[in-house]
């Protein structure tokens, strides 16, 4: 299936510098996200895992530049995003929107709903004047809400129907790519399943492409295509939703993966835990980042930084940046500890 | 479906109701602290009097009747007369209104000056914001009194530039506040949504940053017209600031003091007359911030 690329990172490095000294010098970097490159296309979701503070977030926000990436290549519909100027930039927002975790934060308290709506079609100029109240109503059905609520604050809302709002405005300027940054993970599984059924009818209705941010498996494995792992800022597996949750190649990933609950007792799981927590990203570690982790690792993985590849028993896009991922998956290579 | 985006036509007037709602609900917050209630009726009853208290007091506060001079209050002169036989009744009230317009124009000035500079140097942050809090830090370095006794020495001593001293000392306080709040508020993730919108930074600072930094800002101009006014009655004792004949109470204070001792009800009654508007403030001040700020209550 030939699809076409909507969204091409390149080579994204997002480093933060920490600032110290009497002259504010930059001492170091919080290398949060060092070095990814992936593609997106047209009409599919892809997501993003990993455990908090592998750069997640991180490389969500340096795509919309919220945050200004420090090195690297975003295109978007064969666009530049990184080489646009303030004015071309704010244009092309249009396109790309964002939903965020905390439905508390992300809602101005001040303003009702109708004038939040407003704003954005104001804003990117999508919709006339005097249609952007029928304009209101149609977005509030959409996501499920009542028409006359439009003219309530925030604050009257639950959680899950401030995401509905949250989502309603990133609709309001009709995106051809949403990124969801943990959009569910703020809220109570029954309200998420929700959100995420209403995420999925629009992804089929209005033709949308997600880059969805989780932390949580579950429903990363409900919602995706095609699934990211980070970890340390760094890409360490990719590959379709299916050979990755039943082919699943490197230590990492499976670590992951063995942390689902099943909902079967009589199952027995392997559950591999990892020892140690995850290094700082201010100095990682050389060669292979999971090194300090990883029950196989070798003195191979503490120099060599292994290159994400595809070997000739995975699917066609599954790519992993392990050095023996082969031998571990003939049985050759054994744990370490 | 059709039918509801029918009935749906919505009506403005719900937000309207929404902002007073909002509004009731601070009264109601700010009702509760008493003394803050009477602080702020006496401004209010004081502003009224300013305003119209010259209709109704008779006579002129700078007509002189030395048959009269010194005399203590009695009923034709309420609080008695100064030096010169004028009525001090007469020229306190006259005097509210200078008094009040100090407090008013120069924190209005000087908030018109601070708090701009404090959210731009928030907002970008970096070497603008270096360069300007450097500079309000070199005018926080001054007593406050010092350095509008150090403007006014230079700029020549009327009451416009008493207003323009004490704006000046203000600037750092409001510059401060607004940073600290804008740099707060700025990280917010519905801040990040607007610019994820393509908002300009404008609009993101007067629609956005502006309405959510505005209640300490609020809290902190009430506070410093006391300040304001209590500068302003010191400079113009210090005979920097209001030049003898005007019925400004610091002038007053400075007139009565040759008499202390044989006529002490000349420098008494001005210097009530300013403890009573700088407490009203004061107590009104921190009565605003608990209701605007209600998670801060101790």
């Amino acid at each position: 299936m030939s699809q076409k690329e909507l969204l091409k990172v390149e080579n994204l490095k997002q480093y933060f510098p920490i600032k110290g000294g009497v002259f504010g010098r930059t001492i170091n970097n919080v290398k949060a996200v060092d070095n990814i490159s992936f593609t997106v296309y047209e009409g599919e979701t892809v997501s993003i895992v990993g455990e908090s503070g592998c750069g997640k977030s991180t490389t969500g926000r340096s795509i919309l530049r919220l945050d200004e990436p420090t090195e690297g290549n975003v295109q978007f519909d064969g666009v530049d995003l990184l080489s646009l100027n303030k004015r071309k930039l704010r244009q092309k927002r249009k396109d790309l929107q964002i939903i965020f975790q905390d439905p508390y934060a992300s809602l101005n308290p001040r303003q009702t709903v109708s004038q939040m709506l407003n704003e954005a079609m104001e804003i990117q100029n999508v919709v006339p004047k005097n249609e952007r109240r029928k304009r209101i109503a149609e977005l509030m059905e959409l996501v499920g809400l009542q028409p006359y609520q439009a003219d309530r604050f925030p604050h009257e809302f639950s959680g899950g129907q401030r995401q509905r709002i949250g989502i309603a405005r990133a609709l309001s300027v009709d995106p051809k790519l949403i990124i969801a940054d943990e959009a569910v993970s703020a809220l109570d599984v029954s309200i998420q399943a929700q959100i995420l059924n209403l995420m999925k009818r629009f992804q089929r209705e209005l033709n949308l492409t997600y880059l969805f941010i989780s932390h949580d498996l579950g429903v990363v494995r409900h919602i995706s295509d095609r699934i990211i792992v980070m970890y340390l800022g760094k890409i360490v597996e990719i590959g379709d939703k299916k050979s990755i949750f039943e082919n699943v190649q490197h230590p990492y990933t499976k670590a992951l993966l063995s942390a689902i609950p099943v909902p079967d007792p009589e199952k027995k799981k392997e559950r591999i835990i990892l020892k140690g927590d995850v290094p700082s990203p201010i100095n990682p570690p050389t060669g292979c980042r999971f090194h300090t982790r990883c029950p196989f690792a070798t003195d191979k993985c503490r120099k060599e930084e292994p290159v994400l590849r595809n070997l000739d028993y995975m699917e066609e896009n599954h790519q992993v940046a392990c050095h023996y991922v082969k031998q571990i998956h003939d049985g050759e290579h054994k744990q370490v500890y | 479906m059709s039918q509801t985006s029918e009935e749906m036509v919505y009506k403005p007037k719900k937000t309207e109701s929404h902002r007073i709602r909002s509004l009731k609900d601070f009264y109601r917050r700010f009702k509760k602290n008493k003394a803050a209630l009477v602080g702020g009726y006496t401004i209010l009853i004081l502003i009224i009097v300013s305003i119209i208290g010259p209709f109704i007091v008779t006579g002129d506060p700078a007509e002189q009747d030395f048959a009269n001079r010194l005399a203590t209050p009695s009923a034709d002169n309420w609080f008695g007369t100064d030096h010169a036989g004028r009525d001090i009744f007469t020229r306190i009230i006259y005097g509210m209104k200078l008094t009040l317009a100090v407090g008013f124009s120069s924190v209005i000035l000087g908030g018109l000056l601070g708090i701009p500079l404090g959210i731009i140097s928030g907002y970008y942050g970096g070497k603008i914001d270096s360069l300007i809090m450097r500079v309000m830090d070199v005018l926080l370095a001054f007593p406050g009194i010092l350095l509008a006794l150090a403007i006014v020495s230079v700029l020549g001593g009327s009451l416009i530039n008493v207003i323009i001293a004490i704006a000046i000392f203000s600037i750092p306080g409001f510059a401060r506040i607004a940073r600290g709040s804008t740099l707060a508020t700025k990280n917010l993730e519905y801040i990040d949504a607007i610019r994820a919108l393509g908002a300009k930074d404008t609009r993101i600072i007067f629609r956005h940053i502006m309405p959510n930094i505005l209640s300490p800002l609020i809290v902190n101009a009430t506070l410093f017209i006391a300040t304001a006014i209590l500068t302003a009655a010191g400079l113009s004792f210090l005979g920097l600031g209001a030049q003898p004949p005007s019925s400004e109470w610091g002038a007053m204070l400075n007139g009565g003091r040759d008499f202390m001792f044989i006529a002490p009800h000349i420098s008494l009654f001005p210097g009530l007359a300013i403890v009573l508007v700088v407490l009203a403030f004061n107590i009104f001040g921190d009565g605003l911030r608990d209701a605007l700020d209600p998670k801060m209550k101790k």
